[in-house]
């Protein structure tokens, strides 16, 4: 992303451009690293099981990735802003139950007026949390967990024990997660289409370059007369419209949906969020690194299956990984560091 | 203001601040401001804007804060303070640390809201609604500290929120980037505008922060120490754009406490001093020891009658310490029974130094021996061990657990002593806790109380009871008496004489000269992180230790 700013620069300034280039360098390893893991991981098990690679289990794969992908978008234009939004798997489970019933209930509705009430619960959550933490002023951590339980004791009040079930759907609703277009599922394109267009607007628009300024420094920011508050209002907002509308998907992927959809998703967010890059203190990372770190997470979860490792390591395993990233990640920048300030110091005396 | 110079020169304004040509990108809506009589008078030859001396005495009054007042709390940062800035003017703000000067920045940057006075921009009454609305206003300030976004690049760090677009509200890159460049070029330094900020030098944030200034073609541009981290050669860069900008029209209020500095740019000059207004005037016909007077303003303290006889052996030694970029070579020596204090601006390495020979902070070379021991790097337990004591400049983060009891403040860095198998008694340390609050005469409800509850000056107290629990044979004491009121300040006083009366060993840092002056036997002045003179206290004035502080005596000595 630094390299698309800078022009090249005539020979008459060499230490800037090398700079420059170990810059690139880093921020190109960051997501090459991911993706290197991505590739290892699949061919590793490919190779002791050809299985994994049928165009069944890659659809499987790839959707639920993209459910997870959708999410880690919406989380990290909240934690570029140096916040957390933990309430985002709750969100998910009741705007899964709540578009369910109102598909098997309302046969004929268009697909879209459903996934517009998905996007209309999760906007609403998602504008509590944004002014519980902007203008009451709470920490977000503390804001989201406790949304946490309350979408997930609303949601609990709501369903009860009963649960929506396949048959009582109108077809289009569960087919639309199968639907492929060259062996790919037509939600992966469409998702990888949202989350080109975010990165694009975090990219090219003062508005997101605003939430990483808010992110890498929240004084300077304040007196760079950036609004703050109106900023990260808008990222809770969206992270929560977001898991709407990945709640509609969740209910048509699974088609049972019960009280518990959802639950513990937040955490796996994070991590997918982490891994794919992005400072968990704000500032830095891409939803592209995210959403890689989603499929990374996903790909991983199902190689243990088809290798037929006990379910019970997927955990360990994901952790283990989350440490391996964020220590990678603390190398990196710990290296980029010294080496900038290496060069300064040269320039300096 | 010499009301004689008032007839001699009477060039518009206007013409001041626009010369053909030289400024392309002034913008207009500056120049109806300009008050009109003689607005179409023959031009005559605008003062040069190199010339330190020239201000056009008719100037328009580009911005003034009347008799502002700001209090944080029961502080009074600003009491009475007044600045006038006039087109085409390099402004100097001066006072001691602590003087109101941040406060009065902040205020004109829209951080702060003033609780009295007014503000005129271009004689109008104004009120800026925060950052954005300094900057709203034509305000650009470029902070002592640099703010900047460490994960961003340095194109980013100037223009954000203002980034140059394309169709569509997208960011122009190319665009912005080019404009980057044109800036350093202006400032005749070599930044890469597409690198991160983070891992840039002081001094080229510094460059940064003056880029983002001049990119907001403001009309007033507040330095605040814009030349504290600089080499020479970007000094007098800064200095051909600060004369740039006043030729632009622009007003420029300078903050430094290099006076060479100040008399080399600047035409007038403010003086602040205890958040009080004390002069504004012409530089010219002024000395560097008439401002250092005016800063310091008060009468020679009395030396506190101690009766302490003559130092005894050497017990902290400190030779040749030095961090890389923060203090370079610092030798000195305490000895027992003596108070040394080191005295120097705001900034000028002491805390740091401080901390270093504590073990707080790592150094780069040199040693620390204490009662004839050298002392371990970085290892604060070392330190106590070897008998240091320490207590640091901001109590309420680093001196004392804020909820926790007074009784268990004072009893903290003496566990091991009151501990019986483990188990720390209750009994034992509330009568050591009751013991050392006597003797420092604290001032409490109960020792169960939070010591939240005191107040400054009895936090302090607390603060030096729970080193001297360990009986110390050497105390470094940064700032002791920061924020206290009178009385326990005399107490403070009091009690740090009667110490170096027992024999301890005192190390003081200390930004309020009279009271280096009253306590300290011997005072070792710093200045940008090296020792730049000592004085014995029967020599020391305060104006020896302000000039050696803000670089006069070298400057008297070449």
């Amino acid at each position: 992303m630094t390299a698309t700013l800078a022009p090249p620069r005539e020979p008459g300034s060499p230490a800037p451009a090398s700079s420059r280039r170990l810059a690139e360098r880093v921020f190109r390893v960051r997501e090459f690293g991911i993706i290197a893991v991505l590739v290892v991981f699949v061919a590793v098990t490919a190779a002791i099981q050809p299985r994994f690679l049928s165009s069944t289990n890659i659809q499987f794969i790839l959707v639920d990735a993209t459910i997870f992908a959708l999410l880690a978008l919406g989380e990290t234009i909240v934690v570029i802003t140096r916040n957390v939004d933990l309430s985002v798997g709750s969100v998910l489970g009741l705007s899964a139950f709540l578009t369910a019933r109102l598909a098997s209930s309302t046969h004929g509705l268009p697909l879209v007026l459903v996934f517009l009430a998905g996007l209309g619960i999760g906007l609403l959550c998602g504008i509590a949390n944004g002014l519980m933490v902007t203008l009451g002023r709470v920490p977000s951590l503390v804001v989201t967990l406790a949304t946490l339980y309350i979408i997930r004791g609303a949601d609990v009040l709501i369903v009860g024990g009963s649960q929506v079930v396949p048959s009582s759907y109108y077809p289009s609703f569960l087919t639309m997660s199968k639907a492929t277009v060259g062996g790919i599922p037509d939600l992966a394109i469409v998702v990888a289409v949202v989350i080109a267009g975010g990165a694009y607007w975090l990219r090219t628009y003062r508005s997101g370059r605003e939430l990483y300024a808010i992110g890498s420094n929240p004084d300077a920011a304040r007196l760079a007369g950036i609004p703050m508050g109106r900023r990260v209002f808008t990222a809770f907002a969206l992270s929560g419209a977001i898991a709407g509308v990945a709640g509609v998907l969740w209910a048509s992927r699974y088609g049972t949906v019960d009280s518990t959809a959802g639950t513990g998703y937040e955490l796996q967010v994070i991590a997918a969020v982490v891994v794919g890059g992005v400072a968990i203190f704000g500032g830095s990372g891409s939803v592209v690194g995210a959403a890689i770190g989603a499929l990374l997470l996903q790909t991983i979860n199902s190689a243990l299956y088809v290798l037929g490792v006990s379910p019970n390591w997927d955990q360990a395993i994901a952790g283990f990984l989350l440490i391996v990233a964020i220590v990678l990640d603390r190398i990196i920048s710990l290296r980029l560091t010294a080496s900038l300030r290496r060069r300064s110091a040269r320039r300096g005396s | 203001m010499g009301p004689g110079e008032e007839d001699g020169r009477r060039s518009p304004g206007a013409d001041n601040g626009e010369p053909a040509g030289d400024s392309p990108e002034a913008p207009a809506p500056d120049s109806p401001a300009a008050p009109g009589p003689e607005a179409d008078s023959p031009a005559a030859p605008g003062p040069e804007a190199d010339s330190p001396a020239a201000l056009d005495p008719d100037a328009p009054v580009v911005l003034s804060l009347e008799r502002v007042s700001k209090s944080f709390g029961a502080v009074r940062a600003v009491i009475d303070g007044s600045i006038e800035l006039r087109a085409g003017e390099a402004h100097a703000l001066l006072g001691e640390n602590g003087a109101g000067k941040s406060t009065m920045v902040k205020i004109l940057a829209g951080v702060h809201q003033p609780d009295s006075g007014t503000l005129l921009v271009n004689g109008q009454p104004a009120e800026l609604h925060g950052p954005a609305g300094a900057i709203g206003a034509g305000i650009a300030i470029i902070y002592q500290e640099p703010t900047l976004f460490p994960d961003l690049s340095v194109a980013e760090n100037i223009f954000m929120g203002r980034q140059p677009l394309r169709r569509g509200r997208r960011i122009d890159g190319r665009e912005m980037t080019a404009e980057a460049d044109a800036l350093f070029t202006r400032l005749g330094v070599r930044i890469d505008p597409g690198r991160i900020a983070r891992g840039l030098s002081i001094a080229d944030q510094q460059l940064v922060e003056i880029a983002k200034a001049l990119s907001l073609n403001a009309r007033v541009i507040v330095m605040d120490e814009p030349t504290a981290a600089l080499s020479a050669v970007e000094v007098a860069r800064l200095f051909d754009v600060i004369s740039a900008l006043r030729a632009d029209g622009a007003a420029v209020l300078f903050i430094s406490h290099r006076l060479e500095e100040v008399f080399e740019i600047c035409q007038r000059v403010t003086v602040m001093r205890d958040g009080r207004h004390v002069l504004t005037s012409p530089l010219a016909g002024l000395s560097a020891g008439d401002l250092v007077r005016a800063m310091v303003g008060r009468d020679m303290p009395e030396r506190v009658p101690g009766e302490r006889g003559a130092p005894g052996q050497v017990q902290l030694t400190v030779q040749r310490l030095t961090r890389e970029g923060v203090f370079t070579d610092v030798s000195f020596e305490v000895r027992a029974g003596e108070i040394v204090a080191l005295a120097g601006l705001v900034g000028a390495g002491r805390s740091e130094v401080a901390r270093a020979i504590f073990g707080i902070d790592r150094y780069d070379a040199g040693t620390v021996t204490a009662g004839g021991r050298q002392l371990k790097k970085g290892s604060p337990t070392a330190a106590m061990a070897a008998g240091i004591g320490f207590v640091p400049e901001d109590r309420r983060q680093q001196g004392l657990v804020m909820e926790m009891s007074v009784q268990q403040n004072v009893a903290l860095a003496s566990l091991a002593t009151l501990r019986k198998a483990g188990i720390i008694r209750a009994s034992a340390e509330k009568s050591f806790a009751s013991d050392w609050a006597v003797r420092l005469s604290v001032k409490y409800g109960r020792l169960t109380d939070p010591v939240s509850m005191l107040s400054g000056g009895n936090q302090q107290k607390v603060v030096l009871a729970k080193w001297l629990g360990r009986r110390p044979s050497i105390l470094i004491v940064d700032e002791p008496t920061r924020g206290i009121d009178v009385g326990t300040k005399a107490d403070v006083h009091q009690l740090l004489d009667s110490l170096a009366g027992e024999g301890i060993a005192v190390l003081m840092i200390s930004s309020e000269l009279p009271e280096v002056l009253r306590l300290a036997d011997r005072i070792l002045v710093m200045r940008e992180g090296r020792l730049a003179a000592e004085f014995a206290q029967a020599e020391a004035s305060e104006e020896t230790i302000m000039a050696a502080a803000t670089g006069q005596l070298e400057a008297q000595a070449r």
